[in-house]
């Protein structure tokens, strides 16, 4: 059959799946595309719901991904509400049948079923009162509870649990954050990076423990409290965050490796060589500056997302193409601006550069020698530069990383003959 | 609700007509405008809904803040005097902007 007419099916309808059918189309697709998505929603944007979300500042309609014109148009078909429980490979062409049990025949399949968040292991983690931040019902639930909000308790000091911990001070709530390792983001940035982001926090108002264990939540029906080994501490609300399952049953069903995501290779298909999947969900090879031989990764980021959807829908349509982009990630923590270019590992050497006027932290990674990545805290013109670099394979010289007196955008060399 | 042209790279004009207060990059999203991608919804995180602008009522231009300005550094084409983030955008009258070659 000729690629371009297949009937792709997607199986999630959130940034993966929802970029992986606007990629299609823009390539040159042109049969059927069916876009399913469990959530009783349009596909939306997740971002927002913990930042903007909770400030009041973005509403239903203006974090909707893509209008209802849009689908229209390019002639793609979305059903939200129905999860795909079961894929029949026994006949041709293969089958899905959805919870309400719609039948969907399609000759290729992506999953672009994303992550659901970890719940917390202890006695008391089901408590009314004990929310987790994954989807829209989670953050209309949080939402609806702040106008009496007095103490929450925030577990978990990575994006999500800051950038929550950020928006709910800002409402004027007393906020904990509770973190179990000796430091913030420890898998995402470096030490300077998480210290900056600590004493921002902490500036703010932001009660955040380190080295923090949570043994157990307490309460009658709801929560009034988080146990700390001997420690205790009030709350009338506590939101975890500590991190993602990916959602692998169907890839599992359907008899396709995982091992912490669905296993893709950098065309994005699975074990099989035939399903793909994209997002929260894949496992690939990874993509970053100065990756290993080898080594595989499980990215959750939007921009993610962008690359892997653009690949992908290159794959379905019998063409190859390369990771297009430089990984890269944003966190937006109430006033403060974390951005990120490339992926970081603990054992790369760091070049900290601090702005000395206006306090923007920004901290460079190389690995053998090579710049790789970046994060900046409120320094946006430096975070654009590591990434353009990056993207262009230039770099810029160890030696002179450090000196604040040249903008960053002057110390960057072209490769060798570009 | 103010009518926007936005004429891309190859000069194809199209019009959108952008609700009051949304976004000139919301809106171009959501409609599928070729030229915008506004990974970071709005988010002034991305410089990926570089736009220039044409025409422009000067009070729908309000004067760019630091974030923007220094955003603009990471355009995938050089900015120049008359780039903005259409993010930043919220017209109230009909307005006029040409997309870049590339957002990426
Ligand atoms: C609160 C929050 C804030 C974030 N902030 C940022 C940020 O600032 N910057 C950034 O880069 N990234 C951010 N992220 C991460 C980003 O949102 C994710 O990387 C992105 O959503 C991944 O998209 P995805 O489509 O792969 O997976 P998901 O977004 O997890 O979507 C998967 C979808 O598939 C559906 N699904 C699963 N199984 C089935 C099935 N069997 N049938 C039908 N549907 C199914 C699910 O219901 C879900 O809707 C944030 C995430 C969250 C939760
Ligand atoms: S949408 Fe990202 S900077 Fe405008």
């Amino acid at each position: 059959m000729n690629p371009e007419a297949a009937h792709v099916l997607v199986v999630g309808a959130s940034h993966a799946g929802v970029q992986l059918a606007v990629a299609l189309r823009e390539q040159g697709h042109h049969g059927p595309v069916t876009l399913v998505g469990a959530e009783d929603h349009r596909p939306y944007q997740r971002p927002p719901l913990s930042k903007d979300w909770l400030l009041g500042k973005a509403e239903k309609d203006s974090v909707l991904l893509r209008s209802d014109a849009f689908w229209a148009e390019r002639d793609i078909r979305v059903l939200p509400g129905e999860r795909v429980v079961e894929v029949d490979r026994s006949t041709e062409p293969a089958v899905a049948r959805t919870d309400r049990g719609t039948e969907i025949a399609h000759d290729r399949l992506v999953l672009a079923t994303g992550a659901r968040a970890r719940a917390l292991p202890v006695p008391g983690g089901d408590l009314e009162g004990v929310l987790l931040l994954r989807d829209a019902d989670d953050a209309l639930e949080l939402r609806e509870r702040l106008p009496d909000l007095r103490r929450a308790v925030v577990v978990g000091g990575g994006f999500i649990g800051l950038e929550v911990a950020a928006a709910l001070r800002a409402v004027g709530a007393e906020v904990v954050v509770l973190e179990s390792a000796d430091r913030l983001l420890a898998r995402a940035c470096g030490p300077e990076t998480a210290q900056e982001l600590l004493d921002r926090h902490r500036a703010d108002g932001i009660d955040v423990r380190l080295g923090a264990r949570v043994t157990a939540l307490t309460g009658e029906r709801r929560v009034t409290g988080v146990r700390l080994g001997d420690d205790h501490l009030e709350a009338d609300l506590v939101v975890v965050g500590v991190g993602v399952v990916p959602a692998t049953e169907l890839a599992e069903s359907l008899g396709l490796v995982c091992d912490d995501g669905v296993r893709v290779d950098e065309r994005a298909l699975a074990s099989d060589g035939l399903t793909l999947a994209v997002g929260d969900v894949a496992n690939q090879p990874h993509p970053a500056p100065g990756a290993a031989a080898g080594s595989r990764v499980r990215l959750e980021s939007v921009s993610n997302t962008l690359d892997q959807a653009a690949v992908a829908a290159a794959t379905l349509l019998g063409r190859e193409l390369a990771y297009p982009g430089v990984p890269w990630f944003w966190s937006t923590q109430g006033a403060h601006r974390l951005q990120i270019a490339g992926v970081s590992h603990a054992d790369d050497e760091r070049v900290v550069r601090r702005d000395p006027a206006r306090g923007g932290l920004t901290t460079l990674y190389y690995r053998d020698g090579r710049l790789v990545a970046a994060d900046t805290v409120d320094a946006p013109a430096e975070f654009v530069t590591v990434k353009k670099a990056l993207a262009q394979g230039a770099t810029i010289p160890r030696e002179r990383a450090a000196d604040v007196t040249a903008p960053l955008r002057t110390l960057v060399e072209q490769p060798v003959g570009a | 609700m103010p009518i926007v042209t936005f004429t891309a790279d190859d000069g194809t004009d199209r019009e959108v007509d952008v609700p009051d207060g949304d976004s000139l990059m919301e809106t171009a999203v959501r409609q599928g405008v070729p030229g915008i991608v506004g990974e970071c919804g709005g988010a002034l995180a991305c410089a990926t809904c570089h736009v220039f602008v044409v025409d422009a009522d000067p009070a729908d231009l309000p004067a760019m803040d630091e974030m923007e300005d220094e955003m603009l550094w990471g355009t995938a084409v050089d900015r120049r005097d008359e780039s903005r983030l259409s993010c930043q955008l919220r017209p109230r009258r009909p307005m006029h902007v040409r997309t870049p070659e590339t957002q990426q």
